[in-house]
């Protein structure tokens, strides 16, 4: 990203191009999702009417911070910042109460809005912190653009540790578990004609040999077989069937079953090209003939039973060469840090 | 070549959600509307040039982690394809134009 979220939402009035809009998109969503409450800061630090605008120096100075709240008996009464204090500075007038140059109007958000709303806040005031407020109108935060920076690039990383995480469990699934034979089965059921709903088996297989620490290379040859054998079900099963997956350190096996009206002749079926598909399959693009053929070539080995009247049953195999184990992603060796 | 290139040079409109296409250099390409030759001919970071606008296009451009989808002559994808393609992260873009000439154009880019 060229533009920090700062700048793309700090300048008023600015035209968002179509390259900043791109861009920010993704922030956008978190935008919505994130509440002030998540990301803004909870420790404030806060000056009364009567401190001096000396005090102002020192508790910006300290806390590095570019203003703050003034609270008088618990209630906010107005923000001094930066700005103020260069008045101050010009006037020479270091010694003067805060509420000389302090700010009164004070706009506030509030914690459980979303931070979208400070950023249009922001966008819209030209200020650079807004005092944080709960339901009561009590003072529980203040939010600047770069707590919402922050907060973003967090929730980001967190959302990316989430799956490094499910990565991590998963992958130690063989080593973990002892047994004189280890193997996982995944069941899925899939119905004939729900062409919406299609590749999502596969998908969701695909995912989880990655997450088993499947080299991608693999996870791709069994998604593809996968979902070519899922699609058939789809297309020309009667009553829809179930995909059956069943994954060990050596080798993966696959299967799909269903109860027909079967295959009258198994050679035939196995020609490139030829397709018994209906002509709305085949207006969606399927039916090219070309399903089983695209499973062989993925697997080492495939079996295709099948009786008309009494259903079909298709077995795929592959074996993992000795270069292809489970193994957890590079730098999974340790429990990551959350 | 970036897709962002691709989708300035050939006029494409984006049908899922902006993201940096700067960051997304595709490799060469893929034309044909039978999912089942684009499962077995298109290569991970291909671009696949198709008509075809249903909701079995995102599971076959995500299995095939295709670079995105040009969809041609206008076909128009519903929203919960759209919506699929999002979840996936594929990406969709669309033409008036025919595949042919799509594809014409992409070769004389340099995409090949």
């Amino acid at each position: 990203m060229s533009d920090t979220i700062q700048e793309l939402y700090g300048r008023k009035g600015r035209n968002i191009t179509d390259r900043d809009a791109q861009e920010i998109t993704r922030v956008e969503e978190l935008a919505y999702d994130l509440k002030i409450s998540d990301v803004m800061t909870r420790d404030v630090k806060s000056l009364t009417p009567a401190d001096t605008m000396r005090a102002v120096v020192a508790l910006l100075r300290q806390n590095r911070i570019s203003g703050a709240p003034v609270m008088e008996e618990n209630s906010l009464v107005g923000v001094i910042s930066q700005e103020d204090l260069m008045r101050a500075l010009a006037d020479d007038d270091r010694d003067a109460p805060i509420h000389k140059y302090m700010t009164r109007n004070v706009i506030t958000v509030k914690s459980y809005e979303p931070v979208v709303k400070a950023l249009e806040t922001f966008a819209r005031t030209r200020v650079g912190r807004l005092p944080v407020v709960d339901e009561n109108e009590n003072l529980v935060g203040m939010i600047t653009k770069g707590d919402i920076t922050r907060g973003v690039l967090t929730a980001i990383r967190r959302d990316y540790q989430e799956e490094e995480i499910r990565r991590y469990r998963a992958s130690h699934l063989f080593e973990d578990i002892i047994s004189d034979r280890t193997s996982l089965i995944l069941r899925y059921k899939i119905k004939q004609g729900d062409f919406v709903n299609g590749g999502q088996a596969s998908s969701h297989i695909k995912r989880a040999l990655l997450r088993l620490g499947a080299p991608p290379q693999l996870a791709r040859q069994c998604g593809i077989a996968v979902y070519e054998a899922e699609m058939n079900l789809i297309i020309h099963s009667t009553n829809g069937g179930v995909l059956r997956v069943q994954v060990e350190p050596h080798r993966i096996l696959m299967q799909t079953s269903d109860d027909g009206p079967g295959i009258p002749d198994v050679k035939q079926a196995l020609t490139p090209g030829w397709s018994t598909a209906s002509p709305l399959a085949r207006s969606m693009g399927f039916g090219a003939g070309m399903g089983l053929v695209n499973i062989q070539r993925c697997v080492d080995k495939m079996e295709l039973d099948s009786t008309v009247g009494k259903g079909t049953k298709l077995l795929m195999e592959i074996h993992l060469r000795p270069d292809e184990k489970f193994k957890a992603p590079p730098g999974a060796s340790e429990t990551p840090s959350v | 070549m970036t897709l962002q290139d691709i989708i300035a040079g050939l006029n494409l409109k984006v049908l899922t959600s902006l993201r940096n296409f700067n960051a997304v250099t595709p490799q060469g390409g893929y034309a044909s509307d039978l999912l089942s030759c684009v499962v077995a001919g298109a290569q991970p970071g291909n671009l696949w040039i198709t008509l075809q606008a249903h909701m079995n296009v995102v599971a076959v451009a995500s299995l095939r982690e295709v670079s995105a989808v040009i969809i041609t002559e206008n076909a128009q994808p519903g929203p919960e394809v759209v919506e699929k393609a999002n979840d996936q992260g594929v990406v969709l873009l669309s033409t008036e134009r025919p595949s042919y000439e799509i594809v014409g154009k992409l070769w004389e880019m340099g995409v090949r």
